[in-house]
């Protein structure tokens, strides 16, 4: 395991890993192209086959159920937003940490992010795709559901409904995936460029002169792509906010106990944040195993994470607390059946999970010890992912299992066929990040040259204070 | 020594600070020169005396101009082209608008402003530049700071430029050359590679289309609705054990609206029916519309007995008799439904509903035109062999 020396902790300014390794810029260079240039080593080929496998058992159910209709899946009347809903959101939801990190942690000046941004970004993308697959496959026949989605009048002339929260999420979830893959595109431009200057072989200059587009590191175009990160970095703020939001209005803006609150939006974004950071926290502790990535992406960076993660998780349990207190405070009693029955009805220990694993099991980020060691925050980071689905499971199921008419109340339990897609998406999402890593710069190279002791012009040493955009003045 | 496609003269310089000087000195004598960094060095644009970036303008002001069509276009589609009231809320519902518009002001917003900064500011793709592929592109690529001046600038001079780079600290110097043959080059439309490249992705795009249009979407499970396995009646069935797929109802089922006319004599059905219907205005057009339709061809369309079927069948009997006046509605309704002598039942073509609105009209009829000359049973059975004129 990765041992330090120097605690750099309180000295932000500076991107950490390439400080330890006192790198020069070619040897960044050649550190972050490592993965693309060698072949890869037996660890990731085992990654590869376990996730993998788990894409197989997704696709193997995903296939039954086009076959033999959504019947497999243990969607009942009460409960007809069931699983898919859950995943949809969970995912979504994942996807909020990777624009967290390199939009708003930007805006904010945090240095540390620039390790992990490109990384973090990938996997917002990888969230969304994975998102997007349950609300299709909800629809029972994929592939003409997504016409429907499409503002676009049916053939009785008749339009989308533009006030309704579900089509908000249309908006909202594709503006969402377009803005992430075109602000992760254009953070890789210049690194399409060195890889285009380094390649040898024909094919792959080819393909890299295309990507970078001929990208030619002009200081006039510098002075234009600067600009246009920190409008990106600013817009890419407020739409996160808004996507969790919108997808909470799916539930809040129905009339339905236990899902009419107004406190759903701050609570959804919060919980995103909170098992987005869990993620990726997650998969980097795998990925620096397998592409030996030890010092590029430091133990010091993750131990920031954590703390984000006991942040937003204590957000989390003051919003669960807190939507007990006014179901009793409204007066409203089908409000505090809603949650007396979330509690201690029957699907009490699906909360009892949650509550856990999200709001007591989180608290160990409060040693120092906890927080630094690799083993223990990845246990921690798991239970906070259980934990953020069952949330989602929680909220999605006990609400319609029991709605105001006790005579359609009715118990639900997903079917294997539903947790073998579950498992799928799981497979899905890591083999798409291992591809990830594996094909290109998994950390942005301009940027961690630009937050370099070396690469600061001297009369600006002092102030160094931005790292990534010198935001054109 | 310089040939004639020399681009320009380029320097590379080891340290952020060389390659500031290097811009600062140099932007006071030249106009086309530019700096070339592997990173965004903090303070260049001042040094190389460049305008800020004023992308930030474009970005506002497509965003609000494609809000304001999604705006437009909602107001149009929900209001104007297919108005709708859901949920209670007005056509132009604005509140509920507002993810949207703000959705539809950073997706255009940043998808424009990206496009346009790429294709109209930077002018890429662009991988014929003479800069690609030089020692010089390699090395700011990486870890060099790099400066050239274009020959096409109006000061240029290749040796005072040299020697200008070398006071600044360059630690090289070399000259740009273009690519003659990149140059020279012009795309020619009837090349053909380009044609039997586009005609052959034409053939393929077409095959794949007509593939999914035509197979793809007939495949099970890929096909439609309309196409999914169901029993229609006609066909035999290997799930029942008579197989049959068409079912016969249990016992005692009635249809809906069907209830069965349980009356099998006039005398009864006048005893228990009377007429559940009241004569309005309505009721009359309908008994009206009726009786011209099914009535009025042998009983005439004042029920005056005047047949229109010119002797194919024997008229019906006037209707305004006293006799019939004297008839209760129960046994009307039971002629009209299950006939008399050798006019036909007719319970399968007229509703109840309407039979009763018949009746009501004949009562009318009865009414307006008064009592015509009393007749026993058997001369209204000779006249009724005779058309006989309406009377009055």
């Amino acid at each position: 395991m990765h041992t330090e020396t120097k605690d750099y902790d309180n000295d932000l300014r500076i991107a950490r890993p390439i400080v330890e390794g006192k790198r020069t810029l070619k040897q960044i260079d050649d550190a972050i192209i490592a993965p693309l240039d060698r072949l890869p080593n037996i660890k990731f080929w085992i990654a590869i086959s376990f996730t993998l496998t788990l894409l197989m058992v997704g696709a193997i159910a995903l296939g039954l159920s086009f076959y033999y209709g959504t019947g497999l899946w243990g969607n009942n009347n009460p409960v007809g937003w069931a699983l898919p809903i859950v995943n949809f959101v969970f995912w979504v939801g994942i996807g909020h940490a990777g624009t967290l990190i390199s939009a708003i942690l930007f805006l904010l000046r945090q240095r540390w992010r620039n390790g992990i941004a490109r990384f973090a970004e990938a996997m917002t993308i990888f969230a969304v795709i994975t998102a997007l697959i349950f609300p299709i496959i909800h629809t029972g026949r994929p592939w003409v559901a997504a016409v429907y989605l499409l503002p676009y009048p049916n053939q009785h002339s008749l339009w989308v409904n533009f006030t309704s929260p579900l089509l908000w999420d249309v908006f909202a979830v594709s503006t969402y995936f377009t803005v992430s893959f075109v602000f992760w595109y254009v953070g890789l431009i210049p690194d399409f460029a060195v890889l285009r200057d380094r390649a040898t072989g024909k094919i792959k200059k080819l393909l890299y002169s295309v990507f970078s587009l001929g990208w030619r590191f002009s200081n006039r175009h510098w002075k234009h792509y600067e600009m246009m990160y920190l409008i990106l970095a600013g817009m890419a703020t407020p739409l996160v906010l808004s996507v969790h939001t919108i997808v909470s209005f799916d539930f809040a803006v129905s009339i339905l106990p236990g899902w009419h609150t107004t406190i759903f939006p701050p609570y959804f974004v919060a919980g995103a944040i909170f098992s987005g950071f869990a993620m990726v926290q997650n998969s980097l502790v795998i990925i620096r195993k397998i592409f030996d990535m030890e010092d590029l992406i430091p133990i010091s960076t993750l131990e920031l994470m954590n703390k984000i993660i006991l942040l937003t998780g204590m957000m989390v349990g003051y919003a669960y607390t807190m939507e007990f207190f006014i179901a009793w405070y409204s007066g409203n009693q089908p409000e505090t059946f809603a949650f007396v029955n979330r509690a201690f009805g029957p699907y009490a220990w699906a909360y009892w999970i949650m509550f856990s694993c999200n709001v007591f099991i989180p608290q160990l980020f409060w040693f120092k010890k906890v927080r630094r060691n690799l083993f223990l925050m990845f246990i921690i980071a798991v239970f906070v992912n259980v934990g953020m689905w069952f949330e989602r499971f929680v909220i999605t199921v006990t609400s319609l299992s029991r709605d105001f008419l006790p005579s359609s109340w009715a118990y639900y339990t997903p079917t294997i066929t539903d947790f073998a897609i579950l498992i799928g998406s799981f497979g899905l999402f890591f083999t798409l990040v291992l591809i990830f890593v594996r094909v290109l710069p998994a950390i942005a190279i301009a940027e961690i040259k630009a937050v370099t002791e070396q690469g600061q012009p001297s009369h600006t040493h002092l102030h160094i204070g931005n790292g990534k955009s010198n935001e054109a003045h | 020594m310089i040939k004639e496609n020399l681009y320009a003269i380029s320097a590379l310089f080891d340290t952020p600070d060389s390659i500031m000087k290097a811009a600062d000195n140099i932007s006071t004598e030249y106009k086309r020169f530019d700096v070339n960094t592997p990173y965004p060095v903090h303070g260049m644009d001042d040094a190389m005396k460049l305008t800020p970036s004023r992308i930030g303008y474009f970005t506002i002001s497509i965003g609000l101009f494609c809000m304001s069509f999604m705006l437009y276009f909602m107001y149009w589609s929900n209001s104007v082209d297919y108005p709708q009231v859901i949920g209670g809320k007005p056509f132009f519902a604005f509140p509920a608008y507002v993810p949207i518009m703000f959705e539809i002001t950073i997706l255009t917003g940043a998808v424009l402003s990206v496009a346009m900064m790429i294709s109209v500011l930077f002018k890429f793709p662009n991988n014929a530049h003479p800069l690609h592929d030089s020692g010089y592109m390699k090395a700011v690529s990486s870890d060099k700071y790099g400066i050239y001046v274009e020959a096409k600038d109006s000061n240029f001079d290749y040796s005072k430029l040299e020697k200008q780079f070398k006071e600044l600290g360059a630690s090289s110097v070399s000259p740009i050359y273009y690519d003659e043959e990149e140059v020279d080059w012009k795309p020619n439309t009837w090349d053909p590679k380009f044609v039997i490249g586009t005609i052959g992705i034409a053939i393929l795009t077409s095959f794949s289309v007509y593939m999914h249009m035509n197979k793809v979407l007939f495949m099970v499970p890929f096909d439609w609705m309309m196409n999914q396995e169901r029993a229609d009646y006609g066909e035999t069935s290997e799930f029942f054990a008579d197989g049959y797929s068409m079912r016969v109802a249990p016992v005692g089922t009635i249809a809906r609206g069907f209830i069965p006319y349980q009356y099998d004599s006039p005398d009864s059905a006048s005893k228990y029916m009377t007429n559940p219907t009241v004569a309005s205005e309505h009721n009359l057009e309908l008994g009206q519309r009726k009786f011209l339709t099914y009535c009025s061809p042998c009983h005439g369309n004042m029920a005056e007995g005047a047949s229109r079927l010119k002797g194919n069948m024997p008229p019906g009997p006037d209707l305004r008799t006293e006799f019939y006046q004297n008839f209760t509605d129960g046994r009307f309704y039971h002629t009209i439904t299950k006939g008399k002598g050798i006019m036909a039942g007719y319970e399968s073509q007229i509703t109840r509903e309407e039979r009763w609105a018949i009746i009501n009209y004949i009562r009318t009829l009865q009414k307006a035109f008064g009592t015509p000359v009393v007749k026993t049973e058997e001369e209204i059975a000779e006249n009724s062999e005779t058309k006989t004129e309406a009377s009055e």
